[in-house]
């Protein structure tokens, strides 16, 4: 009966032909170093899934954001592991992906044929970095608020733009309800849809090119 | 005892983990989720009106209350108000209609000239005893049906959310 159904699906969805291209490819002996770029992802994953149940009760707003964080930890039931995860998961990943970098780079692994890969890699830390930065403002206690004064000003050293960049960044010259609006926007949607759609090409070309071999005495 | 391969031992021990862990995930997940639904029971409260003996009898007596209300982190509160008719010097011969308008949930004024109710939303009229005399409200004004009078001769309703 469910050989039935499958075959049906299979026969229009190429079910088999998928698993046999993404799942079943063939790798280099295993190595637990490989497995940091799906750890990565699975992070990433995670924090989504966390972070859409974050926006439940979370609103951007300085009148309410504080107070919302606050009635998730003590006021909605299991929010304190919900709002834990998303907070101890944002800075695994920062680490997790940075390792993976790290092994890339011992491994060599960001020569021909992938560099494109190695350049997308960078993109998705530098995304990862951003997601941590705008995210810290969200709570809108103190330290966020400090932090994201701190962080704007040094980006608004740069010469000649910095101005610019600056008020870009804060939606005016200083922090207020449109900074915390532009980051929770950035922290939700515009960094997260970078993020997918740039796995999305890293994974295609992993899975174009094969991973690569351990170098060797020889190499 | 047939032999488990060992292609099989890891597919099932996956399966029983991935099961563990989904399920320590998932059901705090719905809990989360449907929090504010298992919580919103409605409130209740005894609200005290006022001294019997101010108000006249056959008179409408107006009067009104607030009530908060928390919603996860934000704190509305709500005027109520409404008219207490006493018809005779007893003191349990009394009605006590609610001063929201049974059409669009303005509020209700007492005209002493034409001795109606006047809603100044739709210009619709209700008699002393709360009956539609003319406009769009559906049904009669409500009324707080339950009330008592303490030993200190004050009268109070009692008030139920929802
Ligand atoms: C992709 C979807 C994501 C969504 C929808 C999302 C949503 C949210 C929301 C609503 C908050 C505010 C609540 C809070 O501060 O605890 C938050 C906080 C935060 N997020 Fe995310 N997030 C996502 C991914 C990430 C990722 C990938 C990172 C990582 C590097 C990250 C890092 C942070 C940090 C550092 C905070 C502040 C945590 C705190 O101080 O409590 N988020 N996120
Ligand atoms: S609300 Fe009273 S008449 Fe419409």
């Amino acid at each position: 009966m469910w050989k039935k159904v499958f075959d049906w699906l299979d026969e229009r969805l190429g079910l088999n032909d998928i698993y046999k291209n993404l799942l079943d490819r063939p790798e280099p002996k295993g190595n637990w170093w490989n497995t940091l770029g799906s750890a990565s992802l699975f992070l990433f994953i995670l924090q989504g899934v966390t972070g859409i149940f974050l926006t439940v009760y979370y609103t951007p707003s300085p009148d309410h954001a504080y107070d919302s964080i606050q009635y998730i930890m003590e006021g909605v039931a299991y929010g304190w592991l919900i709002r834990g995860i998303h907070h101890w998961g944002a800075s695994l990943m920062v680490i997790i992906v940075f390792i993976h970098l790290l092994r890339v780079f011992v491994t060599a692994s960001y020569k021909y044929p992938r560099e494109m890969t190695w350049l997308i890699g960078v993109g998705l830390l530098l995304a990862t970095l951003g997601m941590g930065f705008t995210g810290y403002l969200l709570p809108w206690n103190q330290r966020a608020y400090w932090a994201t004064t701190v962080g704007t000003q040094i980006a608004g050293a740069v010469p000649f733009m910095g101005d610019f960049i600056l008020k870009a960044l804060r939606g005016g010259p200083d922090l207020s309800a449109l900074t915390l609006q532009r980051f929770f926007a950035a922290h939700i949607w515009i960094l997260p849809a970078a993020l997918t759609g740039l796995v999305g090409v890293h994974l295609y070309l992993i899975i174009k090119h094969g991973e690569s071999h351990f170098p060797t005495r020889e190499d | 005892m047939s032999e488990v391969s060992r292609r099989d031992f890891i597919k099932v021990t996956t399966g029983i983990v991935g099961g563990i862990i989904g399920a320590a995930i998932g059901l705090p997940a719905v809990y989360y989720l449907i929090d504010p639904a298992l919580r919103a029971g409605a409130k209740e409260a005894w609200i005290p009106i006022g001294k019997l003996e101010n108000m006249e009898i056959g008179k409408p007596y107006p009067f009104s209350f607030t009530r908060v209300q928390v919603n996860g982190w934000e704190r509305t509160s709500t005027s109520r108000g409404g008219f207490v008719v006493r018809n005779s010097e007893d003191p349990d011969d009394l009605f006590v209609l609610n001063s929201t308008c049974t059409h669009l949930a303005c509020t209700v004024n007492w005209s002493e000239n034409d001795q109606v109710f006047l809603c100044p939303c739709h210009d619709a009229k209700f008699s002393p005893q709360g009956e539609v005399l003319s406009g769009p409200p559906p049904r009669p004004l409500d009324r707080f049906t339950e009330f008592r009078i303490t030993d200190e001769g004050a009268l109070e309703i009692f008030y139920k959310e929802g």
